[in-house]
């Protein structure tokens, strides 16, 4: 098994990843390359499922009711050939008051013109929480093309915390969509961080509904765009019942002849409810840079930490 | 001493408003030059032309330093000849830790040092961020400390005090005396006739000129006994 992990682990080293976890056996993860089940570990509390039906990957990944899961589920998705696809349909249920914390590693070393397309439903079960990390590497070609589509139900008193980021190489064709429910007294905040060159191009849209009293909800975006780069970030907050409060939150860099669009969009239909925006698009601060530069930084080192720092911090 | 840094008829505008007219003025090697002037007076727009900031190049005029023109240099390549500003107003960065701000050159002092020197435990403060959590008065003097960290040969500081708690005035001063005994020449923008005292020589500039210069004392009396509010320097002609 061993022999047939060292891809990806090879992979994760070369994003800055430790692929130790892979090995330690109070760890769940699964491991797919393409269109095949490499590895698959389960640990108590966990039910973990994979298998190729239909040409896709279909995942069921179980968090028993009460489970405290203490180390990362890690879900690692490769592709190491130029050309492949990767479909994945993910299901995960967080049984009522369970924890855990997902890592999702979407590593594409070299790809030529390859895709990868991710349908994914989460349910996060009354009083639960999830924490979910996806970080992808697609490498320095520009010719990968991930899709990933969610649908997400957060229950009564549930959590879910969600961080994606592209920021390292190039992104190719990136396209987000989720839409996520959030009930009483639950809490959802998705936060976005992708760095787009060349004539990468990227669009986020992302979908909150906070159907429950009391319900929170944050959706926040980092990006940074440069080259020929184009992005389009959309940030959809509906706030439909008594207590519900939710905030959109934008910022975006745009360098040399890149294009970004943010649209924070906010819906209330109960007047006990409040939805915030707000969006920022422009360069790189100049007295950063300028401060930056008057200790000796050159003006593409600065820009580089400043928006570094931005996509870090979000 | 010889100069260090020296400006010869230097004329800035900003904003179709001129801000600097025919100004002679030079920071001499090792000294604290105070540079004390009312609201408005240039000296903020003066540091900024010296760093080569946006929107601040002179119409006419030289800047020298160590006797080579850099009027025309950007302003990295002024930072990396010994020139640096700590600004009236630091800016705030998202995502960088205090740690890195006073490290952003493998050749400096290390921070935790420049940070006790500022009067800050860097137990505290080392993994901070320079971002919006940091009070005014924090954030000055972290700008202090990089000045302490980077040891340039000049550094400019622009209203160092401004915003610190009265309880760390003295570790400001004795910030600034620790930069002259690193080696570093000290132009020092202050209102506080304090604080001047530190320095070796000072100057007043009034409306865009200098019109006066001596001992700290010297021009701190002539500061307080003039009537330069938008006088425009004509208190020149008077002292």
């Amino acid at each position: 098994m061993l022999r047939d992990l060292q891809p990806m682990m090879t992979a994760m080293r070369v994003a800055g990843v430790d692929p130790k976890p892979l090995l330690a056996n109070d760890t769940a993860h699964l491991v797919a390359y393409g269109q095949d089940v490499v590895s698959l570990h389960e640990i108590p509390g966990i039910n973990l499922t994979a298998a190729r039906v239909d040409g896709e990957i279909r995942v069921n990944l179980i968090v028993r009711k009460w489970v405290n899961v203490e180390q990362p589920v890690h879900l690692c998705l490769g592709l190491f050939e130029p050309t492949g696809e990767q479909k994945i349909r993910l299901a995960v249920w967080l049984e009522p008051n369970s924890r855990a914390s997902f890592i999702a590693h979407c590593l594409f070393t070299r790809p030529r013109s390859a895709s990868h397309q991710m349908q994914a439903d989460f349910t996060i079960g009354t009083g639960a929480e999830l924490r979910y990390t996806e970080s992808h590497f697609h490498g320095d070609s520009g010719g990968m093309d991930v899709r990933p589509t969610a649908t997400i139900h957060l229950g009564r008193d549930a959590r879910m915390f969600s961080d994606f980021s592209l920021i390292s190489g190039r992104v190719g064709v990136l396209d987000i969509d989720y839409d996520v429910d959030v009930g009483e007294n639950a809490v959802a905040e998705f936060t976005s961080k992708v760095y787009g060159r060349g004539t990468d191009q990227i669009r986020i849209r992302e979908r909150l509904v906070l159907s429950g009293t009391n319900a929170r909800g944050l959706i926040k975006s980092r990006i940074a765009a440069t080259d020929d780069a184009v992005a389009e970030i959309i940030g959809m907050t509906e706030g439909n019942a008594a207590g519900a409060r939710g905030h959109v939150d934008c910022m975006e860099i745009v360098r040399d002849r890149a294009r970004v669009s943010a649209n924070p969009m906010v819906k209330v239909s109960h007047p006990q409810a409040k939805v915030t925006h707000e969006a920022a698009i422009g360069s790189v601060d100049h007295q950063q840079l300028e401060t930056l530069m008057a200790r000796g930084l050159s003006p593409d080192a600065a820009v580089d930490l400043i928006v570094s720092g931005i996509l870090r911090n979000a | 001493m010889a100069s260090l840094l020296q400006m010869t008829d230097i004329t800035l505008t900003l904003n179709s408003s001129t801000v600097l007219h025919d100004l002679n003025f030079d920071v001499a090697e090792g000294e604290i030059h105070a540079l004390l002037g009312t609201n408005g007076s240039g000296k903020s727009s003066l540091a900024l032309m010296v760093m080569g900031c946006q929107n601040h190049t002179p119409e006419t005029g030289h800047v020298y330093f160590e006797n080579q023109d850099i009027k025309d240099w950007p302003i990295h390549r002024r930072a990396r000849a010994g020139i640096t500003l700590a600004w009236q107003e630091p800016t705030r960065f998202e995502g960088l830790s205090v740690q890195d701000f006073l490290h952003l050159d493998p050749g400096w002092r290390a921070p935790e040092a420049c940070l006790a020197a500022v009067g800050m435990d860097p137990a505290l403060y080392l993994q901070r961020m320079v971002d919006k959590s940091l009070s005014g008065g924090e954030r000055k003097r972290i700008e202090l400390a990089s000045m302490l960290a980077m040891q340039p040969r000049l550094a400019m500081l622009d209203e160092p005090s401004a915003g610190v708690d009265v309880l760390s005035l003295a570790e400001v001063t004795e910030a600034i005396r620790a930069l002259r005994q690193g080696g570093s020449s000290v132009l020092l923008i202050t209102h506080q006739e304090d604080l001047a005292a530190c320095a070796d020589r000072a100057s007043q500039l009034c409306g865009g000129r200098i019109v006066f210069s001596g001992s700290p004392a010297d021009v701190a009396q002539h500061y307080r006994g003039r009537s330069c509010i938008r006088c425009n320097g004509d208190c020149a002609d008077a002292a």
